[in-house]
């Protein structure tokens, strides 16, 4: 106890010093909780951009762009599906809903995605999170559609506004005898829904009446927006190919069976995938740069107990005076050595401490600012356990390291004994 | 129980192997004694000082303190003994400047239980503070150390050296930093004081002009052999 308060007591008095290696400390220590806590919320807002799903099927294709393009949006899909085998699969006892996807024309920059009303009810992200719609109402009619968040905020579309499709990625050969109605804007999720626009799968096949060679209807061989509507009305309007669909199974047993039945189905070479397998796979592939940043941090948090023991170290010749007086008080050479380990315990586990309070303090404070900037949710919650590890570990360090100026202290205490010449 | 608060029987010591830096053939100092001990710088005061306060070890003969032999006993038993029964008093810069008048002077009660269990029921502060006030600083006792006055810091370090009443007490050139008037002052004071819980002093000082106050004067070139006298004074 008295060393305790010895110890307290020496290091207010070196409220500078103190002060100065205390928040070195804190910062490390944030800097490492800190770059953990971005670290866990970008591996889980990437595993968790979508959720629920028990597979994702498309044509016979590589796992990785499978997923890449119909759940990131990124690169192109390499074939196609038959709406008879969508139909065949979402028909299947053991599949309780799906959400079919038909990509491959674009506005302005932004995917369109043919997709029809369960994408509102079934598709889930985060965590289970439904997607709501900031405006408007589910698309129901054959020219209605859906924006993403970013799509509306950056073209600056509303509800009524109208909007013609571009076939192809970027072509110029455009719809625009078909437009398009904006009828809903989905919130802001932060996955890759934002930045895609959801039109019925109906109204995809119809502005590709007369385009089945790639290429626009010869002049006078059109087929006009209101009787595209007619033949949808009653119902003539084939469903064209689809490119992918998620699936929901009816129970976690089934998946396996049916992704093996679906990957050796002889009706049409495909491929399922479990997303959550898929994500896991890519996020190895991507994530080892996070780790050269955790290394980093590691570094700087050693820098910072480093220099707590070089200020300690070199505060005890200042300090021999005061190690004599103890010795002369009647205390041995362990309680000089306790004196200098905890001082350097109390420094590191206060550094430690404030540390994290300063990593929920930045978070409470910036979570919204991150969140809406950079899309990044990062989570707020107790300090798991890789979190009171680091902290932990840098208290336990700090201890140790206190060994260092104590040893030094030791041997001048006893080499000075009660005798200081300064 | 012994009669005697130091006692050396051919004591010999030396940092280094080799080497001799104290040889004291026989040194006793009763109990209630208040002993003189002069001797110039190099005549191996603080060594025998170490010695008698157990944090040196003599390599030979035998050195009583109390009635205990120090010489077969551990180092914590050593340090044990210096807390429980032993003052001690620097020439200067005798306070740890982060700690209070108060809690500078509860120092050795709060290291030794055995220190703590001598002050006879009172509490640690009140012991504190009526050594403050007999010693005068009584007035200073919550101030800061860094605010005293050389004088001021003297007293605070001999109530620490009193506080429960130790047997023995070891004050090294205590009153060099002070001016003649107040030298003989606290001297008094010292004496008064040690009277009153009935210990030992050994007194020590380069300066003889203070020897007359003492009840025996001890020249330290005279007891250890190994001193190195320098030509013309012995």
């Amino acid at each position: 106890m008295l060393t305790l308060h010895l110890a307290r007591r020496s290091l207010t008095n070196r409220l500078l010093t103190s002060g100065l290696t205390l928040s070195s400390i804190a910062l490390s220590v944030a800097l490492l909780v800190g770059v953990e806590n971005v670290r866990t919320g970008m591996r889980e807002s990437f595993s968790n951009t979508i959720s629920r799903t028990d597979l994702i099927v498309g044509p016979r294709t590589g796992t990785l762009q499978l997923l890449l393009y119909s759940v990131f949006g990124m690169g192109s899909p390499t074939g196609n599906l038959s709406h008879e085998s969508y139909e065949y699969w979402a028909e299947h006892p053991a599949v309780e809903w799906t959400i079919p996807y038909a990509l491959g024309d674009s506005h302005r920059g932004f995917r369109v995605i043919g997709t029809d009303t369960t994408f509102y009810a079934r598709y889930r992200y985060r965590g289970g999170q439904e997607l709501a719609l900031a405006q408007g109402d589910v698309p129901t009619e054959l020219y209605d559609l859906a924006l993403g968040a970013d799509v509306a905020a950056e073209l600056g579309y509303a509800l009524g506004d109208s909007v013609a499709v571009t076939h192809g990625m970027g072509g110029f050969m455009d719809h625009g005898d078909k437009p398009f109605v904006v009828r809903a804007i989905i919130e802001k999720t932060f996955t890759p829904v934002d930045r895609a626009i959801y039109t019925t799968l109906a109204g995809l096949a119809a502005v590709h009446l007369g385009w089945e060679s790639g290429a626009p209807p010869m002049p006078g061989e059109e087929i006009h927006a209101h009787e595209a509507e007619e033949m949808h009305e009653h119902g003539e309007l084939e469903l064209g190919q689809i490119t992918s669909f998620f699936l929901g199974a009816t129970s976690r047993q089934a998946v396996l069976q049916l992704q093996r039945d679906i990957n050796t189905w002889p009706g049409e070479p495909m491929t399922a995938v479990i997303p959550g397998l898929a994500l896991a796979e890519l996020w190895r592939g991507i994530g080892f740069a996070e780790s050269g940043l955790q290394v980093v941090t590691l570094f700087v948090v050693v820098v910072g107990l480093l220099g707590m023991v070089v200020s300690l170290y070199t505060s005890l010749e200042a300090r021999r005076r005061e190690m004599a007086i103890l010795r002369a008080v009647g205390a041995g050479p362990r309680r000089i050595i306790a004196l200098l380990v905890l001082e350097s315990g109390l420094l590191s586990t206060a550094g430690a401490l404030l540390g994290l309070g300063l990593v929920y303090a930045l978070l409470f404070a910036l979570q919204p600012w991150v969140e809406g900037q950079f899309g990044l949710y990062l989570p707020i919650s107790a300090p798991g356990p890789t979190q009171l590890a680091y902290v932990g570990a840098v208290i336990v360090i700090g201890f140790v390291m206190g060994l260092i100026p104590a040893l030094k202290a030791y041997r001048t205490a006893l080499h000075d004994g009660l005798a200081v010449k300064i | 129980m012994s009669t005697a608060a130091i006692e050396f029987d051919t004591v010999r010591f030396g940092y280094r192997p080799g080497q001799t830096v104290l040889d004291v053939p026989a040194l006793r100092v009763d109990r209630g004694e208040r002993v003189f001990l002069f001797g110039p710088s190099g005549s191996g005061k603080t060594t025998l000082l170490g010695l008698v306060t157990g944090v040196l070890m003599a390599r030979e003969g035998r050195v009583g303190v109390l009635g205990q032999d120090l010489t077969p006993l551990s180092g914590a038993r050593r340090d044990a003994l210096r807390a429980a029964h032993l003052g001690y008093i620097f020439q200067m810069f005798n306070l740890i400047p982060y700690l209070s008048v108060l809690d500078n002077i509860t120092l050795p009660c709060r290291i030794s239980t055995e220190r703590r269990a001598r002050l006879g029921g009172r509490s640690m502060n009140d012991a504190a503070r009526e050594l403050a006030n007999h010693l005068g600083i009584a007035a200073h006792i919550n101030d800061p150390v860094t605010q005293l006055s050389v004088g001021q810091q003297q007293r605070v370090a001999a109530c620490r050296a009193l506080i429960g009443a130790p047997d023995l007490i070891v004050a090294d050139e205590p009153t060099s930093a002070l001016d003649a008037d107040r030298r003989s002052d606290f001297i008094e004071l010292l004496f008064r004081s040690c009277e009153d819980v009935g210990a030992t002093l050994l007194f020590v000082s380069h300066d003889r002009g203070l020897e007359p106050m003492f009840s025996r004067a001890l020249s330290l070139p005279e007891i250890n052999r190994a001193a190195e006298t320098p030509a013309g004074e012995a």
